[in-house]
């Protein structure tokens, strides 16, 4: 082991992967820049890469069943960890792969980790991807995060993707991108929430190429005390496909959040659906849950936690 | 057993106008354990401001409110709840995210077995199986988060149960459903009371007591033998009886409209 684990790291760990202790399987657990621990297996493969700070994780074609995690954490200040990971899934795979980045920050100084995830996708293959952020610590030191994932989808390929920013990150600049051929499927879930100063920006660009291909991109976030949301979201289709972009943002307090949703249609046949809502709690819902007995508080939280999940 | 005591509630009649309108007038009215009660009236006679007066959404301009001898006057509404006072909205929230599931465990106040959610959803004529694990969401028709509501206020079983206007929204089928399960409730005579606000005639021939609310006032009281026949009622149910499936919903396909 490269590096050891303590309590606060084992805390993250917990919160963005739902692991303790170490995973079975494959897994590649980063910490500060450095590998903590790495595990292949029989069908999986995980290794360095020789070009750039990251790895390859090579999934082997009918691959059922296994799940792979690859958390990173960063709890020293004034960090920029920049990472990139590259999945090739190959054909008739099913399996899961969990990611994600706690950041823990007592300091003044800024922590930052810039995570690049590119997935191949083979023919036929079933991909579910989870991505959680979070950040934590009592320093004003920004806690930055700033995704890059990128999805390329062959024939009939599968994929659903959560990513989900829970809360403590400062600034997050999101930029996803997708390619899909004939016949495969995205489902692309964002869940974000927003407090105190923070701004998160998330720009997603899917390109519907291949007949019969489909993506529901469905955004889900909220926006609290004076934070600042930005969602730019555009799906093209160049072929008969189908695509729907679904934003929903509750609003509170002074933040303020824009919803761009955009559709591009290339072809006559590709079918586009765009819509976007952006409001506070309803005040109907709120005095449901009182009748039931819960305080407003209770009410807001338990709104605000099934909104998000 | 309820109490209201000279209750007065004035809007302004118009947004920043001095000038009130008494939607509730010097209103006073008992209802003892073990009753029900259906309030009846034409719209806009008060009905639901009255209900809302009791659930404590809406604030009496004087008068007071006792529930069991303790004036509650001033209590919040997550206080009346916790004190056995139950509302069932006219027209229900949504939720986006919560499951069916979800809010009947939050009415119970715990996690109900499933068993128990079957029962409650079956009372109100919905197939739980099919909605336990849906979500309370535009993607329910009027009627089925109609019924929901109502499965709500049977789950937490309140001393005091008032419900708004029930059969509004719902297919005449459930609403043969839902008046037996009133029924049932009514004749276990365990000490709970039911208020309903209902035009008809179906639910108001259940009635211990008919009350009927006119410009803020109680116009008349009675059984419905002796209140019915001045109602001037022609509304039937259908009789039998079937459970709802949800329409079926491809979660994974994509809308094409919206």
């Amino acid at each position: 082991m490269a590096v050891d684990l303590s309590p606060i790291d084992e805390g993250l760990l917990e919160q963005i992967a739902n692991i303790h202790g170490m995973p079975k399987g494959a897994f590649n657990i980063r910490k500060d820049g450095q590998l903590v621990q790495r595990s292949s297996s029989a069908n999986i493969e995980i290794s360095t890469k020789t070009d750039h700070p990251g790895i390859d994780i090579h999934i082997a074609p009918g691959t059922r069943g296994e799940t792979v995690f690859i958390p990173v954490i960063v709890t020293q200040a004034g960090l920029k960890d920049v990472v990139y990971n590259t999945f090739y899934i190959g054909e008739d795979c099913d399996v899961t792969i969990v990611a994600g980045c706690g950041i823990h920050n007592e300091s003044h100084q800024a922590s930052e980790h810039d995570g690049i995830h590119t997935f191949y996708c083979g023919k036929n293959s079933r991909v579910r991807y989870v991505e959680k952020h979070y950040g934590e610590g009592s320093g004003t030191g920004e806690r930055i995060l700033n995704p890059v994932t990128n999805v390329i989808m062959e024939e009939n390929a599968h994929c659903e993707m959560e990513m989900v920013q829970l809360r403590g990150v400062s600034s997050t600049v999101r930029d996803t991108n997708a390619e899909l051929g004939a016949g495969a499927k995205l489902i692309l879930t964002e869940k974000l929430l927003t407090h105190d100063k923070q701004t998160a920006t998330s720009n997603m660009k899917v390109e519907l190429k291949g007949d019969d291909s489909s993506v529901q991109v469905i955004s889900r976030s909220v926006a609290q005390d004076d934070s600042v949301q930005i969602f730019n979201p555009l799906v093209i289709g160049e072929a008969a496909c189908r695509g729907h972009v679904q934003c929903d943002a509750i609003i509170m307090g002074h933040a303020k959040v824009t919803a761009i949703p955009g559709i591009e249609a290339a072809s006559e046949d590709a079918q586009l659906v765009h819509e976007a809502a952006i409001g506070k709690i309803a005040g109907d819902q709120i005095v449901k849950l009182m009748t039931l007995g819960l305080s407003e508080e209770e009410a807001e939280q338990e709104i605000l936690e099934d909104f998000l999940n | 057993m309820l109490e209201l005591r000279n209750l007065t509630f004035e809007v302004p009649v118009s947004e920043g106008a001095q000038e009130t309108k008494r939607i509730i007038d010097d209103l006073s009215l008992t209802i003892p354990d073990d009753r029900f009660t259906v309030i009846t009236g034409p719209n806009g006679g008060g009905k639901s401001t009255l209900a809302k007066l009791i659930m404590g959404i809406e604030q009496p301009t004087s008068g007071q409110i006792l529930f069991n001898g303790e004036d509650i006057t001033s209590r919040s509404i997550a206080e009346r709840a916790n004190l056995g006072i139950g509302y069932g909205f006219q027209q229900p929230a949504r939720f986006k995210g919560m499951k069916v599931k979800k809010l009947l465990d939050i009415a119970a106040g715990k996690k109900l077995p499933m068993l128990a959610c079957n029962e409650y959803l079956a009372k109100v004529g919905l197939c739980s199986a099919s909605y336990l694990t849906r979500e309370v969401d535009k993607s329910l028709s009027g009627g089925e988060v109609k019924r929901i509501e109502i499965a709500t206020i049977l789950a937490r079983d309140p001393q005091l149960a008032i419900y708004d206007e029930p059969e509004a929204g719902i297919d005449l089928w459930s609403f043969d459903r839902l008046t037996e399960t009133f029924r049932d409730i009514h004749e276990a005579r365990d000490g709970r009371s039911i208020v309903i606000i209902s035009h008809q005639e179906r639910i108001i021939q259940l009635a211990d007591e008919i009350i009927l609310l006119r410009d803020g006032k109680i116009a008349a009281t009675g059984t419905p033998e002796e209140l019915l026949p001045t109602l001037g009622f022609v509304a039937k149910g259908v009789p039998g009886c079937q459970l709802t499936e949800p329409t079926e919903l491809h979660l994974t396909e994509i809308a094409t409209t919206c």
